[in-house]
């Protein structure tokens, strides 16, 4: 990782002076519990779409309807929410493993 | 022409504040700023400033629209006190760190319990580590100008950082007084066309204010708030020279009368200074030798300045209009005594508590003052670090 800047190299006043840069944050290192979709099971009906706390769940369409169901690892934090609400139990949370 | 006017402290404050042009207010009135406020909106009203007049529902809401305001790169004014500035707590830190110029004025009052509404400086004094610059004013002719010297330096770019101007509530914000005003175009000329804010909020150009700032980052904004105080410094007395060129009335970050041949100074703030001054010229006619030191501007604490002025003295009082239960001393004694741990000789310090929830300091009180300092001269002995004085035993 590039050293950071000094307090003399930083805008004054806590701005971030470029907009959207909080996509630059990858949350997905935070994650203790790692959500996987089981596709047989999953009927696409968006329940974990709608309730993901840090839009996290992809949608793959095709001719307007879903194809495919997926999470976002950049950024999903881990936090089980789609897990709880999907109607099929087609995700499970399992132990990130490091290394 | 200088215009002569009769006014209060809190009116002081309005006209300033109308001269000084200012693009939004955003205040609720409190006892005993109330007068500030009532007049401000009738200027509004009446059109005779171009400002938007946002009347608020708290104070923690005046200085949160104060900030927006702010961030816009307007001019911005608000005022309060006691209770009102308590509520204010929060945001006083993040209109600091935002580097928000905000101008704010402070009828000073105790705060509760019990609730009382008259003067001392708990207030401010408690929000001294906010960030904000403070300055306590002595007469009412020293608030109208301490208002338009505030604005000159929070929007400096290398300041960027609000202001209080405190003045001592009902003594001088209900006292009336002969003020000598300057012109509109005087006052518009002394000031920055507008507030130098480098990111003001533009829809074409979007940034995010006051972003979360984690162990790696935080750190390096506190610095730079640092570095603005330092900046102050330098910026306040250039501001308080351009005032004197224009207005004749030279003020400093202190004030010091008699020091020169005095071994015993007196250290003081806001409207008690006059009472000091009084009592030390009557006790020179008796041959009793006293100095005096008024502390204008508080926040940054003026260092060299008062490392200078107290060079070799002997015994140093410090007078808190504040009490800090279970500390040393009050704020001011404080800091004193950590300006004088190096100092070589070093004085006598201690300190004097007095005036809370608006009990009077007389003339009487401020001799007893002169003589207990000249008292530990004589003896070299410092009997109690607090005295307190004015209060029934």
């Amino acid at each position: 990782m590039s050293k950071k800047p000094g307090w003399r190299e930083i805008p004054i006043g806590t701005v971030l002076t470029e907009a959207g840069s909080s996509v630059k944050l990858k949350t997905g290192s935070w994650r203790a519990y790692r959500p996987i979709i089981d596709h047989t099971k999953c009927v696409r009906c968006l329940m974990c779409w709608l309730f993901c706390p840090d839009f996290s769940v992809k949608i793959s369409e095709k001719e307007g309807k879903v194809e495919r169901v997926d999470i976002d690892y950049d950024y999903c934090k881990g936090c089980g929410i789609c897990a709880e609400v999907c109607p099929t139990k087609a995700i499970r949370m399992e132990p990130e493993v490091s290394g | 022409m200088a215009k002569v006017i009769g006014l209060t402290g809190d009116e002081a404050v309005a006209y300033a504040v109308k001269q000084c042009d200012v693009d939004v207010i955003a205040a609720y009135p409190i006892t005993p700023q109330t007068v500030m406020v009532e007049r401000l909106s009738d200027y509004v009203a009446d059109g005779e400033i171009d400002a938007e007049f946002v009347p608020v529902e708290s104070e923690h809401s005046a200085l949160s629209v104060c900030v927006g305001a702010s961030l816009t790169g307007a001019r911005v004014f608000t005022a309060t006190c006691s209770q009102g500035l308590a509520l204010m707590h929060e945001i006083l830190y993040i209109a600091s760190a935002l580097r928000c110029p905000i101008v704010m004025a402070i009828a000073n009052r105790a705060l509760s319990a019990p609730i009382n509404i008259h003067c001392d400086h708990s207030d401010t004094l408690g929000s001294r580590d906010s960030g904000w610059i403070q300055i306590y004013t002595e007469n009412v002719q020293e608030v109208y100008d301490s208002i338009i010297e505030a604005f000159r330096i929070s929007e400096d770019k290398r300041v960027l950082l609000p202001t209080m101007v405190c003045l001592d509530g009902f003594i001088l914000s209900h006292c009336m007084e002969r003020v000598e005003t300057l012109e509109d175009a005087e006052v518009k000329g002394f000031l920055l066309p507008k507030p130098e804010y480098p990111y003001p909020i533009d829809p074409e150009r979007p940034m995010t204010y006051g972003p979360v700032a984690l162990p790696d980052f935080y750190f390096e904004f506190k610095r730079q708030q640092e570095e603005a105080m330092k900046n102050a410094r330098s910026v306040i007395r250039e501001v308080n020279d351009a005032f004197a060129k224009l207005s004749g009335r030279k003020y400093d970050v202190i004030r010091a009368d008699f020091i020169e041949d005095s071994d015993v100074v007196i250290m003081c703030m806001g409207s008690a200074v006059g009472t000091m001054r009084h009592a030390v010229r009557e006790l020179r006619k008796e041959g009793l030798k006293v100095g005096l030191i008024k502390v204008r501007v508080y926040r940054p604490f003026p260092e060299e300045e008062l490392r200078k002025a107290l060079e070799d003295k002997k015994v140093v009082i410090a007078m808190d209009r504040a009490c800090s239960p279970g500390a040393m001393g009050g704020p001011l004694y404080e800091d004193v005594c950590s300006l004088l741990y190096d100092a070589e000789p070093k004085p006598k310090v201690a300190n004097v508590v007095y005036g809370l929830g608006g009990r009077d300091l007389t003339p009487s009180d401020a001799k007893g003052i002169c003589k207990y300092a000249l008292e530990i001269l004589k003896t070299g002995i410092v009997k109690e670090r607090i005295k307190f004085v004015g209060v029934r035993e």
